[in-house]
């Protein structure tokens, strides 16, 4: 899980400094998306890289959503059901100190997993193309973000993807042994995802509020 | 103060069990909640009733005996084991829910008994150092650092109650199983077996059906003794070095 979520979490960085390009310009973002496909050529053939990058995700995707679901059946399993409850009490149903964050972690995913599927619909393939498809990868963008139920839909999607990072973070370096700290909140990986998850939320989310509230690149 | 208490009762292992309702009247708020059910269950024997089965031994905090989840939570509302826990923390006229330790490996013996024999199977597996018995040794014979000797003994203040699986949400014995790694594993007398000790461990506590850790950190919050959660890292680190050096 912790491994497979880290790589994740590397895409994702790369992938938000690719958005941000947007604020250089129409031509800027469509330049670097361009290079994109063509990085590494000769020795790599066309969009060689990006087929690199894709084969390496849909590995990590698959092999977090494997781990995901064997941990989430054995823990079921583990945590003694009577019945569909665990315990009968209606008291502290959310336990004591558990945040919203570490207990939507499996759900959560799953939401972000089908996000992912409209979102390459969306703006890879353009197959869903509200505001008319587009032969550009700023046209694709800008369409879309134009209207404001995709905006919507994005919004709460990257806020999942943050809650998400916030424990999933912390979480992989406590997994991995890097945790020192005898309280989570002094922990630095705590702190440490806490910034990866504000900065990779608002990273993503500045370049669609800013199509739709301020008009960027017209 | 008067209470009404919410009890499991389950007759054997194979019994379906419910939550059965009672009333307790004169309770003194300096009672431990132990001593609330001795009550209980003194006017369930005059009454003909099979009494509460719950587990008890030493009621001074430091045998593990007694567990219990009290309103959802293990221990109750205290940082505290169940017997050192007063009834001065609830309110007059309080309904307060008792249920066993809810997990796969400790099933009800009876109302709020489990077996937690499986801990034990899990200390088998290495929770403790090979060494020629004897007087005890001079205890700056193995100079220990302080900072070392320090964090070992807040792993070893651990005493084996089960709150922190009763606590987590993925049922998981982690915490226990991490306060014994390093507790030993800090300390010089622990090296030669440290590798092989993680191993055992983790391979006994997954194959008693504990589940797996999501650092949630639900154990530490609820456990008397206050095992911190970096255990569980220590336990991972120590894991990682043995998995790297091939020990598996």
């Amino acid at each position: 899980m912790a491994v497979s979520g880290l790589i994740m979490v590397g895409y994702l960085i790369l992938h938000m400094y690719g958005n941000l390009r947007a604020f250089s310009g129409p031509d800027a973002f469509n330049e670097y998306a361009h290079h994109l496909r063509t990085f590494g050529e000769p020795m790599l053939p066309h969009e060689g890289l990006l087929w690199i990058v894709r084969v390496v995700l849909l590995g990590a995707v698959l092999l977090h959503a494997y781990a995901a679901i064997t941990l989430w059946r054995r823990n079921k399993k583990a945590a003694g059901y009577v019945g569909g409850k665990r315990y009968q009490t209606k008291q502290n149903r959310t336990g004591i100190q558990r945040s919203y964050a570490s207990f939507t972690m499996r759900w959560g995913g799953v939401t972000i997993a089908l996000f992912i599927v409209f979102h390459i619909l969306n703006l890879t393939t353009n197959d869903i193309h509200p505001g008319g498809a587009s032969d550009t990868a700023y046209g694709k963008l800008h369409n879309s973000f134009e209207h404001f139920w995709v905006l919507l839909a994005y919004t709460v999607a990257l806020i999942a993807v943050g809650f998400h990072l916030w424990h999933g973070f912390w979480s992989a370096f406590t997994t991995l042994g890097q945790n020192y700290s005898a309280k989570r909140r002094d922990s630095f990986w705590n702190s440490a995802a806490i910034v990866v998850a504000v900065v990779i939320t608002a990273g993503f989310l500045a370049p669609p509020f800013a199509i739709y509230f301020f008009g960027l690149g017209g | 103060m008067n209470i009404t208490v919410r009890v499991w009762r389950q007759k054997n292992a194979d019994d379906k069990g419910r939550m059965v309702t009672y009333g307790v009247e004169n309770v003194s708020e300096h009672m431990s909640f132990l001593e609330m059910l001795d009550v209980l269950n003194e006017q369930l024997t005059l009454s003909g009733d099979d009494p509460i089965a719950f587990d008890h031994d030493c009621r001074e905090g430091i045998c593990g005996m007694c567990g219990v989840v009290i309103n959802g939570i293990a221990h109750g509302p205290e940082v505290t084991t169940t017997c050192q826990l007063h009834m001065r923390s609830f309110e007059d006229g309080a309904v307060i829910d008792v249920e066993p330790w809810r997990a796969g490996a400790f099933p009800v013996v009876k109302d709020l008994v489990v077996d937690r024999s499986s801990f034990d199977r899990i200390i088998q597996a290495g929770g403790y150092i090979s060494a020629p018995t004897g007087s005890a040794p001079d205890a700056h014979a193995v100079p220990v650092p302080k900072d070392d000797a320090d964090h070992a003994f807040d792993a070893a203040t651990c005493i084996g109650c089960g709150a922190c699986v009763a606590a987590c949400p993925n049922g998981s014995g982690m915490l226990f199983t991490a306060a014994k790694i390093t507790h030993l594993g800090l300390l010089p007398q622990g090296q030669p077996e440290r590798e092989s000790r993680v191993i055992g461990m983790v391979e006994q506590h997954d194959h008693e059906g504990f589940g797996g850790c999501t650092n949630i950190g639900e154990c530490t919050s609820a456990c008397p003794k206050g095992i911190p959660l970096d255990t569980i890292a220590q336990l991972n680190r120590d894991l990682l070095g043995a998995l790297a050096h091939g020990k598996a």
